[in-house]
């Protein structure tokens, strides 16, 4: 009797997640559109994706012993933000890429910031950007041996035509994780049945981007230009893998809803007005950077704070 | 004197300490000479304007100062200007619009205001030079620190070999950021001789009162 009456302190609701089981499940969601990628692309595309990997993990155990933290490789978030960042490439990088974007990614993005839950940005997605503005020319190059340079977007935005049927498997041309549609489908599948995410981000960042589309692009309800625009460049990608980082996302119900139209709208905007074929990168950093304004706006209420004074 | 020089250069160093005269720290440090023109020109400038002001300080009302001194300011700069045009045409074209935005180079009109304005002529020049020096010395830190990364040379002389690649992202404004953060956070470590007090949580979370009840304890 004296046993049951014991109370003990909260939280009394306990799950048996833990960071190293979600970072661990988002990895295996990847790996289909990383196999399809290697496969696809070849060795060497495995070859980037295993040193992006290793220099993020080696940074981040390095990087907090610099710091004097507690290492935390072991929580496998860098292993997600190598495989990120690695998918992120062109098959045809030079080696040394990874080596560069992995340590910018963990050393300056998350850890100088806090490490993880500090960042302010997505860390693979800025070190892409950083890998961009600083070595377009190996960036921008998606030539490999069987394919020619142009990624379907970039082949639309100059007015030429593309298969879309290819472009939803992923035979085409571009980055080694975000060409194939089906295999990034599959992956997020297995994070959605998992709970690891939820379609509101996704959802409402495809659907805008639709909507955004076929307003302003001058194609309107066209199958082949929306198909297109969809399942090319790294929108699949950006909208369930990276859109969707639990330490750079929202985390209120209605936050995660403004948030996906916020980069829809961006996405499209950098897709259509912009000088450039591919904006999914840059709309998620941007909007990385308004989420703690979005989640200061959409806080709710306290029970017994709010309405008339009576 | 020397407590002049020592407080500009290194204890209120106007790049890593005060954060003043941030515009041309960001935009003409793309490269270690740039930097070093924009520096010596600026101190050029500071010496000059401080010792003026200095001098006329108990004939200037203080309900016109700012005007007074930013015509001072700005005689000095048309002469540096001009003197740079007819000597050093590629630095003055490198700098371009920079040079007569010296004239509202906050350094120069905060020295004048807290310093220049109430102390004597040598102090004022020497507080001048300390400061000048400063920022020359800051400025050419992230110069030299981005041409090296951005480019591999240093001073236009190449250091690295060819085959390497600059990251372009260091000649660009981004670049300029990194940069100077990565130097005020290395200069905050050597010169910090104890931690800074942290507020907010400590280990102890059961002594934990939370941010009102450091508000109410007064701390």
């Amino acid at each position: 009797m004296e046993n049951n009456l014991k109370v003990s302190a909260s939280p009394h609701i306990r799950s048996n997640n833990s960071t190293s089981k979600i970072m661990m499940t988002v990895a295996i969601g990847l790996l289909p559109a990383c196999i399809f990628g290697v496969w696809f692309f070849g060795l060497r595309a495995l070859l980037l994706l295993v040193i992006s990997c290793a220099t993020c993990v080696i940074t981040e155990h390095l990087g907090q012993k610099i710091l004097g933290r507690e290492s935390t490789i072991e929580d496998f978030s860098a292993v997600v933000t190598g495989l990120l960042l690695g998918m992120n490439l062109p098959p045809a990088a030079p080696l040394w890429i990874p080596v560069v974007g992995g340590v910018f990614a963990i050393f300056v993005v998350k850890l100088l910031f806090g490490g993880l839950g500090q960042n302010i940005m997505n860390p693979a997605l800025a070190a892409r950007a950083f890998l961009v503005i600083s070595f377009t020319r190996h960036m921008t190059d998606f030539s490999t041996d069987t394919l020619s340079g142009a990624t379907p977007l970039m082949r639309l935005k100059s007015g030429e035509s593309v298969d879309t049927f290819n472009m939803v498997i992923g035979r085409c041309a571009g980055c080694i994780g975000e060409t194939s549609v089906i295999a990034i489908m599959i992956g997020a599948i297995i994070l959605i049945m998992a709970g690891i995410i939820d379609l509101k981000i996704p959802g409402t960042y495809i659907i805008s981007f639709a909507l955004f589309y076929i307003i302003f692009s001058g194609h309107g309800l066209d199958p082949y230009y929306l198909v297109a625009q969809i399942s090319g460049g790294g929108l699949m990608l950006g909208a369930f893998f990276m859109a969707t980082d639990y330490v750079t996302c929202p985390i209120t119900e209605r936050g995660k809803l403004i948030y996906g139209v916020f980069l829809g709208v961006l996405t499209g905007i950098f897709r259509v007005f912009g000088a450039s074929a591919e904006g999914v990168s840059y709309a998620i950093i941007t909007g990385n950077l308004i989420v703690p304004l979005i989640d200061r706006f959409t806080m709710s209420k306290a029970f017994g704070y709010g309405g008339e004074r009576s | 004197m020397l407590e002049r020089l020592y407080n500009g250069i290194i204890k209120e160093n106007p790049t890593f300490v005060l954060m003043l005269g941030m515009c041309p720290t960001m935009a003409v440090t793309t490269s270690g000479v740039n930097a070093i023109g924009m520096g010596l020109s600026t101190t050029v400038v500071l010496v000059l304007s401080n010792i003026v002001i200095s001098m006329l300080r108990k004939i200037i009302p203080s309900e016109v100062r700012i005007p007074a001194f930013i015509v001072v300011i700005a005689s000095f700069v048309t002469v540096v200007q001009m003197l740079m045009q007819g000597y050093m045409p590629d630095l003055y074209a490198a700098l371009g619009i920079y040079i007569p935005l010296i004239v509202v180079n906050c350094i120069i009109l905060g020295r004048a205001e807290s310093w220049a304005y109430k102390n004597g002529v040598v102090s004022s020049a020497f507080d001048g030079l300390g400061m000048g020096l400063g920022f020359t010395f800051g400025i050419t830190c992230i110069g030299l620190l981005r041409e090296f990364i951005g480019a591999g040379t240093l001073f236009s002389v190449r250091i690295l070999p060819e085959a390497y690649e600059g990251a372009t992202i260091f000649i660009m404004a981004p670049g300029a950021f990194i940069v100077l953060a990565f130097l005020v956070a290395l200069r905050n470590k050597i010169m910090s001789k104890k931690p800074a007090v942290e507020m907010g949580c400590s280990a102890r979370c059961d002594a934990c009162v939370g941010c009102d009840g450091m508000k109410r304890s007064g701390v």
